[in-house]
């Protein structure tokens, strides 16, 4: 554990922030990202009816394994494609 | 009446006057702190210090020290180390006859390398106020100065209680002064913040005055840093150092004065521009909405070369002595080499020098952008032969920059940036009177010079720039 002088003017909250999130849906591209879990892909094809019922754009993306962390080069390519993700966890 | 005596086991002056501690633990109400070992001396009792907490607070440098208290507790003097007389006065007692008169004293384990930093974070914490952040064992120190934002995109200095203890030895302003607001987020800027930025930056201590003076002359309203911050032009700010201070802290003012590898350059501009950023919260792409921006953002400062020159430096011209150390803050552009390797008469090379500060900011914008012109040595030597001035060259260069106004006017030339065409027949100067500003840098083998040009908003509308006298 180290303790760091905080150089900042000290507005922001002292735990770090997630990124803010979208107000709504509407124009977005929805990224669905299957882990490789059994029946990950029934959970997402279900989600994807929903989204483009809705008219929304959704990508789909693939873990190798849910063993590992997601590859760097996967994690760029949902980043630069969509707009939001949905990680799907399913057994 | 009382005494207290700080010792280590591992000094042979402490262990020399140990017979002496005993009479007087006898005779006198008598505490000692052992800095390494609570049975030394054996036999008596003795208090742990070996926090130093004791030692610390009692500013102790050397063992054995010896402090003689009234009845108030207040101390009344001390000696150190071991010098029969004085002892004896001290305690107005026969004391060590059988030693030798005079021992030096060893130095106190408080005092040991990197100890004053660790123990002021330790005992004199509350000193500070800035809020702490613990970063968990899982972390990596450098990434989550990164995950917070700290940085300009290098690595910085993990601001530890520590390092920021020993930043503030740099000065002896107390750290919760407060020293003028920072843009954009008008934020009260105390001396404990810069210190912390300076950490951040990799400043040594005894850059942290020449930091404090730069954020002083920077948020000067003259500076008109907000501005600065917000534009769209290219331009930040560039620190030039004068006087002795530039020298002793090893500031390169020759060769590559405005590139990498000199520790006090980079790190003191690197130490505005992150308080602007993280004091100010001042950051590209939000505030900072310059199209470009330019390399010195990251950092720009360099000294001026006054060692030999015969010209005035730009500290003295803007009214100081040549023993003051000053920073002199200029809402700067990158920079814009000028090659003139033929030129042996002041003639010839200022029309050269002229021709290339027509084009600051566009050949036809005037009375816009400021400027520095960076002399090198031997260029600056064409003027010492010829026995020039340095405002025997600024009247030249602004002769040969007055221009016929038909010459900027939008249109002409085939291009439609210019200046209204009610103006054609007037004759313009490039620049605003006192926006010309020449220094002396470099190394000493190039017939180069450089211009450095300022932010297309000078003056009262703009930018001036800001001389401090550093303290």
């Amino acid at each position: 554990m180290t303790i760091l002088m905080d150089p900042t003017s000290e507005r922001a909250p002292e735990n770090r922030q997630p990124l803010p999130r979208p107000v709504d849906l509407e124009g977005k591209t929805v990224g669905l990202l299957d882990i490789s879990k059994p029946k990950g892909n029934i959970f997402i094809d279900r989600l994807e009816d929903l989204l483009v019922q809705k008219g929304l754009t959704t990508k789909r993306y693939i873990k190798p394994t849910f063993t590992r962390v997601a590859p760097v080069e996967l994690n760029q390519q949902i980043a630069a494609e969509c707009d939001v993700v949905i990680e799907s966890l399913a057994d | 009446m009382s005494y207290s005596v700080i010792v280590k086991e591992d000094c042979a002056t402490c262990q020399l006057v140990v017979p002496v501690i005993k009479q007087l633990k006898g005779d006198d109400e008598l505490t000692i702190y052992s800095q390494d070992n609570v049975q030394f001396p054996s036999g008596v009792s003795v208090i742990d210090d070996t926090q130093l907490e004791y030692s610390w607070h009692r500013r102790i440098e050397t063992v054995p020290t010896l402090i003689k208290f009234d009845d108030n507790g207040e101390e009344l003097a001390r000696v150190v180390g071991w010098e029969k007389s004085e002892w004896q006065a001290l305690t107005g007692r026969p004391l060590g006859f059988d030693l030798p008169d005079f021992r030096p004293g060893c130095g106190s384990k408080s005092v040991d390398p990197g100890m004053p930093e660790k123990l002021a974070a330790r005992f004199d914490r509350d000193k500070l106020q800035s809020r702490e952040l613990t970063i968990s064992m899982e972390e990596d120190d450098v990434e989550a100065c990164y995950d917070r934002g700290w940085s300009d995109g290098l690595p910085v200095v993990p601001p530890t209680a520590e390092r920021v203890m020993r930043m503030l030895t740099g000065t002896n302003r107390l750290p919760d002064e407060v020293i003028g607001v920072v843009p954009p987020d008008l934020v009260p800027c105390t001396i404990e913040k810069i210190a912390i930025n300076a950490v951040l930056a990799g400043c040594k201590p005894e850059y942290l005055p020449v930091v404090i003076a730069s954020v002083e002359a920077a948020l000067q309203d003259e500076f008109c840093m907000h501005g600065l911050l917000a534009t769209t032009y290219f331009s930040g700010p560039l620190v030039i150092v004068n006087g002795p201070l530039s020298r002793a802290i090893g500031m390169n003012s020759k060769g590559n004065a405005l590139g990498q590898g000199n520790r006090a350059n980079g790190t003191i501009g690197r130490a505005l521009q992150l308080v602007i950023r993280n004091i100010g919260g001042g950051k590209p792409r939000g505030v900072d909405r310059s199209v470009f921006g330019n390399p010195g953002k990251y950092t720009y400062c360099f000294a001026e070369d006054e060692t030999n020159s015969c010209w005035e430096s730009l500290a003295v011209e803007k009214g100081f002595s040549e023993t003051a150390s000053t920073v002199t803050l200029f809402a700067a552009d990158g920079m814009q080499g000028i090659v003139d390797q033929k030129s042996r008469d002041p003639e010839s090379l200022s029309r050269s020098f002229a021709a290339a500060l027509r084009v600051v900011g566009h050949p036809k914008m005037i009375m816009a952008a400021d400027v520095i012109l960076v002399v090198s040595p031997e260029h600056e030597r064409i003027y010492r032969l010829a026995g020039w001035t340095k405002q025997d060259l600024k009247n030249c260069l602004n002769r040969l920059l007055t221009i016929d106004g038909s010459e900027l006017i939008a249109g002409a030339g085939g291009i439609a940036e210019g200046i209204p065409e009610k103006l054609a027949g007037k004759k313009l100067p490039k620049f605003r009177e006192g926006g010309l500003n020449i220094v002396r840098a470099g190394g000493s083998a190039g017939m180069f010079s450089a211009i450095i040009a300022g932010w297309g908003a000078s003056g009262t509308i703009g930018s001036v720039p800001v001389t401090r006298e550093i303290k």
